[in-house]
């Protein structure tokens, strides 16, 4: 499980570390300047990642009782 | 007064008579009009952790940045979903803390994580110093939309007024209760009018989003893209980074946190939330859209973009549907910012220091104040000259120096001290204040910086200074037991608990400041160096004499820092003294401001710990 967390930093990187290597307007993405575009994509890819972590967290198992157990 | 004007005043009232209703039936105790009795469902929580993305803030201030200043924009629609993908992480121990101390706000947090309640008020000082330009961005939204919408019939300042006392009157009526319900007709409103606007007014003046980003890139060449200096991708990226941090920071923000029924839900939104982000597009189009339409819109005018356009695309009713939308998104925003900060000074500044203030009292404290916050806010809006964003990133980059204080607090074994926590967020705000105040730049302060220095938000380098301070002191003073690795204990032995471990740690705090203070200020006594005032004064007259007082005043801060083990109330008293000399010798400048700083810090530790209850019993 601790593995599957470290996917989470892949939004993290491609924003604040990648946006330097993808300043430009073209190619238009559905429309937008490439940066925006670049931006969007990780904003949704990060959703997706953290939904995949939310599926396979251990803590999120636990039914309506959650936060007494879960990761302790 | 045309149709889109009765449309915002019948919102208005609507709104108001709203709020009213949700009041019957329930006594307007503090803890109603505060957090609403704490009988918020699932939906509601979602609807205020979501809050911020349904502001004057993006509403106005995202397409007016992306009319007047195009790619730094968007950064607004990366730092939220960044924000809620740490959430995940963040929020859950935030929560299980709090309920384990059935903790109800973010100064009681750090009240009881660093065993402070000095710590806990100077957070709330901090959470207030940041609300207000929040507030005054939601004032200056209003203002804004009530007189674009009136054609220019009403001017601004009349709008400022009229929306100011609105957003008071709502406060004063009904609280939060109220706040919660129309916070369910906005999002919805809101919501439909973005998503057609954004659609829409692409299509309508350009045939479709990617022939209006030709269009603009055409004509204005680099504008859809990081500039080379000044908001460049290294601008980008430390905003980014700042405003990810402090995002969880706000006080309103963090004591949303509180009212989740389980941690799970924290987690869920978390995957969910970012997605919510994406509307921010549709702000963003309606604001390119703009700037071939209606050009011409500078300085803090840049704001009006996405109404100019309305107002020449629609017919007055539907401007009117607009501008109401535009009206719900800074009042009910506006309402929360002005009961969170009543409710800051009142119960946690006031009740943390003198616990002994009865319920009722703060309670008519809190609503007394809403209208003398919402006063300093109007004085401020009409002052002008920032645009939304601008202000907001102001209040960010005060909530941001809480954070190294609140992750270190979630450690096993918590590495920051109380003094340390105390110095950070001291230097980290007063950095902040310095900057923004003076209007100085960073390679100016420090001019062995390379030029793009200048380019990182000065909120994120003024963390770099809060973690630099706070580690050196937390290095330097014993550490602090947070209260759940002791002992459970109830509120009322709550100071009487470890006393031996803080007392010692705020005098060795204040020794440490008191002496590194005395000893800059020798350094600036001495050489004069780099006080201009020094020079021309000792010219004058009296040479002599007056070096003798510059070196005098700075000694008087080592001794104090010297007693501070042994009379902590002289030292405290000497360490004082020693600043404010300092400050009518030397005059305040950037480097006469170290001094100043640690001194005056060091100076109120002393005092601190001498009337800390905990010290007598040591």
């Amino acid at each position: 499980m601790k593995a599957l967390g470290w996917l989470a930093v892949a939004p993290f990187v491609g924003i604040l570390v990648g946006t330097a290597f993808v300043n430009r307007v073209e190619p238009l993405i559905l429309g937008m300047p490439f940066v925006l575009a670049w931006i969007v994509g990780w904003v949704v890819v990060g959703a997706g990642l953290t939904a995949i972590v939310y599926l396979f967290d251990p803590a999120n198992a636990t039914s309506e009782a959650g936060g007494e157990g879960g990761e302790r | 007064m045309n149709s889109a004007l009765i449309i915002i005043g019948l919102t208005a009232v609507m709104a108001l008579a709203l709020g009213i209703a949700a009041r019957r039936g329930h006594d307007m105790t503090l803890e109603q009009w505060t957090v609403a009795g704490r009988g918020f469902g699932g939906l509601l929580v979602f609807l205020l952790l979501a809050g911020e993305i349904y502001t004057t803030f993006t509403f106005l201030g995202g397409s007016g940045w992306a009319y007047g200043r195009g790619a730094p924009t968007y950064y607004i629609l990366a730092y939220g979903s960044l924000a809620y993908i740490l959430s995940y992480w963040l929020l859950p121990p935030i929560w299980r803390y709090a309920k384990q101390e059935r903790l109800v706000s973010q100064s009681h947090f750090f009240a009881r994580k660093y065993d402070s309640r000095w710590l806990g008020a100077l957070v709330a000082l901090v959470g207030v110093m940041a609300l207000v330009p929040y507030l005054v961005l939601q004032f200056q939204g209003l203002g804004i939309i009530v007189s674009v919408c009136s054609y220019g019939s009403i001017s601004s300042t009349a709008a400022i007024w009229i929306g100011a006392a609105t957003v008071t009157i709502y406060v004063m009526v009904s609280g939060m209760r109220g706040v919660a319900w129309n916070a369910v007709v906005k999002d919805i409103l809101i919501l439909a009018v973005v998503i057609f606007l954004g659609v829409y007014l692409p299509i309508h003046y350009y045939g479709g989003v990617g022939e209006m980003f030709h269009a603009i890139d055409a004509a204005k060449p680099g504008f859809l893209t990081f500039k080379p200096t000044g908001q460049s991708v290294l601008w980008f990226q430390s905003t980014v980074a700042l405003t990810t941090l402090g995002f969880f920071m706000w006080p309103q923000a963090f004591a949303a946190v509180f009212t989740a029924r389980e941690e799970r839900i924290l987690r869920r939104n978390a995957a969910l939330l970012p997605l919510y982000q994406l509307i921010l597009l549709f702000v963003f189009f309606c604001g390119f859209a703009a700037i071939l339409q209606v050009p011409g819109l500078t300085g803090a005018d840049i704001d009006q973009a996405l109404l100019r356009l309305s107002l020449k695309t629609f017919d007055p009713w539907f401007v009117g549907v607009i501008g109401a939308a535009g009206l719900l998104t800074a009042l009910v925003p506006g309402s929360i910012i002005l009961v969170t900060a009543a409710t800051l000074i009142a119960n946690d500044l006031l009740r943390g220091l003198n616990p002994d203030l009865a319920e009722g009292a703060v309670a008519r404290v809190a609503r007394g104040l809403a209208p003398v916050i919402a006063l300093v806010a109007v004085y401020f809006t009409l002052q002008g000259g920032q645009t939304i964003v601008a202000l907001l990133l102001m209040g960010y980059s005060f909530v941001t120096q809480l954070f190294p204080a609140v992750v270190c607090s979630l450690m096993r074994r918590n590495p920051m001290t109380t003094p340390g926590a105390v110095a950070g967020i001291v230097v980290g705000v007063a950095a902040v204040a310095y900057i923004t105040l003076t209007h100085s730049t960073f390679v100016s302060l420090f001019p062995f910086l390379p030029a793009a220095a200048n380019d990182v938000n000065i909120g994120f380098a003024s963390l770099i200074l809060n973690v630099l301070a706070s580690a050196v002191v937390s290095a330097l003073t014993p550490a602090t037991q947070p209260s759940a690795e002791r002992p459970p204990a109830g509120r009322a032995n709550q100071r009487a608990r470890n006393p031996a471990v803080t007392a010692t740690g705020w005098s060795t705090a204040a020794l440490i400041f008191g002496v590194l203070g005395g000893l800059f200020g020798l350094l600036i006594g001495v050489f004069g160096y780099f006080v201009e005032g020094i020079a021309a004064a000792g010219g004058q007259n009296g040479a002599g004499l007056f070096q003798l007082i510059s070196m005098a005043i700075p000694i008087a801060s080592l001794v104090g820092g010297g007693m501070a083990k042994s009379d902590a109330v002289v030292a405290g008293i000497l360490m004082l003294l020693s600043a404010v000399g300092m400050l009518l010798v030397f005059g305040f400048n950037f480097f006469t401001a170290i001094p100043l700083v640690l001194s005056g810090v060091g100076g109120m530790m002393a005092l601190v710990s001498a009337n800390d209850p905990k010290t007598k019993t040591a």
